[in-house]
């Protein structure tokens, strides 16, 4: 990769291992090498429990290499850093805040005085399509309204980087529809790098600009394939687009070899 | 739910919901009607056993004897004393006991819950401190506190701390782990951590405890009067006992079983109000 290019993600050579409880080495990542540009949507598939997460983690900053280098917009990543947002698989939103709390904290962990913070926090709900829902708590919403509730809590700390770990994949269908719509627009206002983790590869293509393969565990990328469908993209229209299936296809052979290596490893 | 759906009268539903509630109702009549046939069967029970002459009044007491005996002790006062000094002193050694054990067990195992090593080393000693009969430790506070009720409080203080302290230690440790790594990525401190997602996940664990721990700051403050006091309910029984009268340590018992009613009572209202968040889970669903 040319040295020039700026990038808002880059991971060069990353090893990651664990220690099993039976005192085994696990490499959830080896050799992993993976760059995306400022304001790219990225998207990665691979089989379950290939080490998609782990990736993630690192770039968060919330767990370290072993080997190799990763590095947000060219400097080392270290610790959590606050240009970093990251939409979780699992409810993450507090469930003893309402919505409003829930969506205000991260403003507020950093500074913000507490009436800005609230006025850009409705701004925020209103804006993810939650207005009248201020004062209820996260048990008393949708699945699919707690996932905006994560994503304004995420956007409202304009990140320049966002992580999203299998974000819709405990929703309904319809649901995942509605919220893969929404994320987009978003996206197109907030203008940050996304990096998208999810074993959906419909999803993967319907929503990002490239798509990477990861092989089984330990990770490496198999392939990146560019996404050119054109945007503002409908995703419920673009399902049944045919260059939509063909690119789909052409990935899926890819995947597929992976899913069945992965399988007979187990 | 599915009922609503099919499609129906309107007036059909309506009745059905009503025939519905009718039946919850009805249920909710039964079950207080037959708890307090089991409640006359026993306290009759006893009663007709002492008159018949099948159980020992002397040993067992008779429950005719206790109800006159606490309108004795409540118009003539206690052989050690008016009877509400008596409870006010128990009360009093008994909360300050609770009061003071909480705050230190909610603080120490907040502050070494959240620190690794800390937690790693003192986890077994926790183990250890909670599986020693503590009450023993009353005899020390007599010898070493006086007979006043310092040393009553001490012991219901050690009786509270280990058990909120255990829990509170607890809680911090299982605090949700998506939770910690949100807030740390929406830029929270340390000290913002712990006070916007480790205590308040802490606190359903927390204020579980304290529900059990206010019968052990009574049992610390009973059973220090028991050692040696000068009053309270604890001595009051121990006097019961000594002069053989087995009515006055039962009368002494439901007094004690009243306060902690009343105590659990209110604790139940505080943890509705701190943890109005929660769902509500309705016991007939």
């Amino acid at each position: 990769m040319d040295a020039r290019t700026p990038s808002a993600v880059e991971l060069k050579n990353v090893a990651r291992r664990f220690v099993t409880p039976t005192g085994d080495i696990l490499s959830a990542l080896e050799d992993f090498d993976l760059t995306i540009a400022p304001g790219e949507f990225f998207a990665i598939v691979g089989p379950t429990g290939c080490g998609k997460s782990t990736t993630l983690g690192l770039i968060a900053g919330l767990a370290k290499p072993q080997a190799g280098e990763v590095t947000l917009f060219d400097a080392p990543v270290e610790g959590v850093d606050r240009r970093v947002g990251f939409v979780f698989q699992q409810d993450a939103v507090f469930p003893w805040r309402n919505v409003l709390g829930n969506v205000m904290a991260g403003p507020l962990f950093r500074g913000v005085p507490k009436d800005k913070a609230e006025e850009t926090a409705r701004d925020w709900i209103v804006r993810v399509g939650l207005k009248g829902f201020e004062d209820h708590h996260p048990h008393q919403l949708s699945g699919g309204m707690r996932k905006r509730v994560a994503l304004a809590q995420t956007f409202i700390n304009n990140p320049q980087v966002l992580l999203m770990d299998e974000p819709f994949s405990a929703l309904d269908v319809q649901t995942r529809e509605l919220m893969q719509e929404e994320l987009l627009q978003l996206w197109a206002q907030a203008k940050s790098a996304v990096l998208f983790v999810t074993h959906d590869l419909d999803e993967a293509i319907l929503l990002a600009d490239r798509v990477a393969v990861l092989t089984t565990r330990p990770a490496r990328v198999k392939s990146v394939h560019t996404i050119d469908l054109p945007r503002p993209r409908d995703v419920a229209k673009l399902r049944y687009d045919e260059r939509f299936i063909a690119i789909a296809r052409n990935i899926s052979d890819d995947l597929r070899e992976e899913v069945l290596r992965a399988r007979a490893g187990h | 739910m599915a009922e609503t759906s099919i499609p129906t009268p309107a007036g059909t539903t309506s009745v059905r919901m009503e025939t519905l509630v009718e039946r919850q109702r009805r249920r909710a009549r039964l079950v207080l009607a037959l708890r307090l046939a089991v409640l006359v069967f026993m306290v009759g029970g006893w009663e007709l056993g002492v008159r018949m002459g099948w159980i020992d009044p002397f040993f067992f007491g008779q429950p005719s004897g206790i109800v006159d005996k606490l309108i004795d002790w409540s118009q003539n006062g206690t052989s050690i004393g008016p009877l509400w000094l008596q409870i006010w002193v128990t009360i009093y050694e008994a909360g300050a006991g609770f009061l003071i054990g909480a705050v230190m067990g909610i603080f120490c195992g907040i502050a070494l819950g959240r620190n690794q090593l800390l937690s790693d080393v003192f986890s077994i000693y926790i183990k250890v401190a909670n599986s020693i009969p503590r009450v023993v430790l009353g005899s020390i506070f007599i010898v070493a506190l006086g007979l006043g009720a310092a040393s009553k409080i001490a012991l219901a203080v050690v009786m509270v701390f280990f058990v909120v302290f255990a829990n509170a230690f607890q809680g911090v440790r299982e605090a949700d782990k998506n939770l910690i790594a949100n807030a740390r990525i929406l830029g929270a401190s340390d000290w913002q951590m712990t006070r916007a997602v480790v205590i308040p996940s802490a606190l359903s664990w927390i204020l579980a405890s304290l529900h059990v721990s206010f019968g052990f700051a009574l049992v610390g403050a009973i059973v220090g009067e028991f050692l040696g006091a000068r009053e309270g309910m604890g001595l009051l029984i121990a006097t019961a006992q000594g002069s053989f009268d087995s009515n006055g340590v039962f009368a002494a018992m439901i007094v004690i079983a009243v306060v902690a009613l009343i105590a659990e009572w209110l604790l139940t209202m505080i943890e509705d109000r701190l943890l109005t968040w929660r769902p509500e889970t309705s016991a007939n669903e």
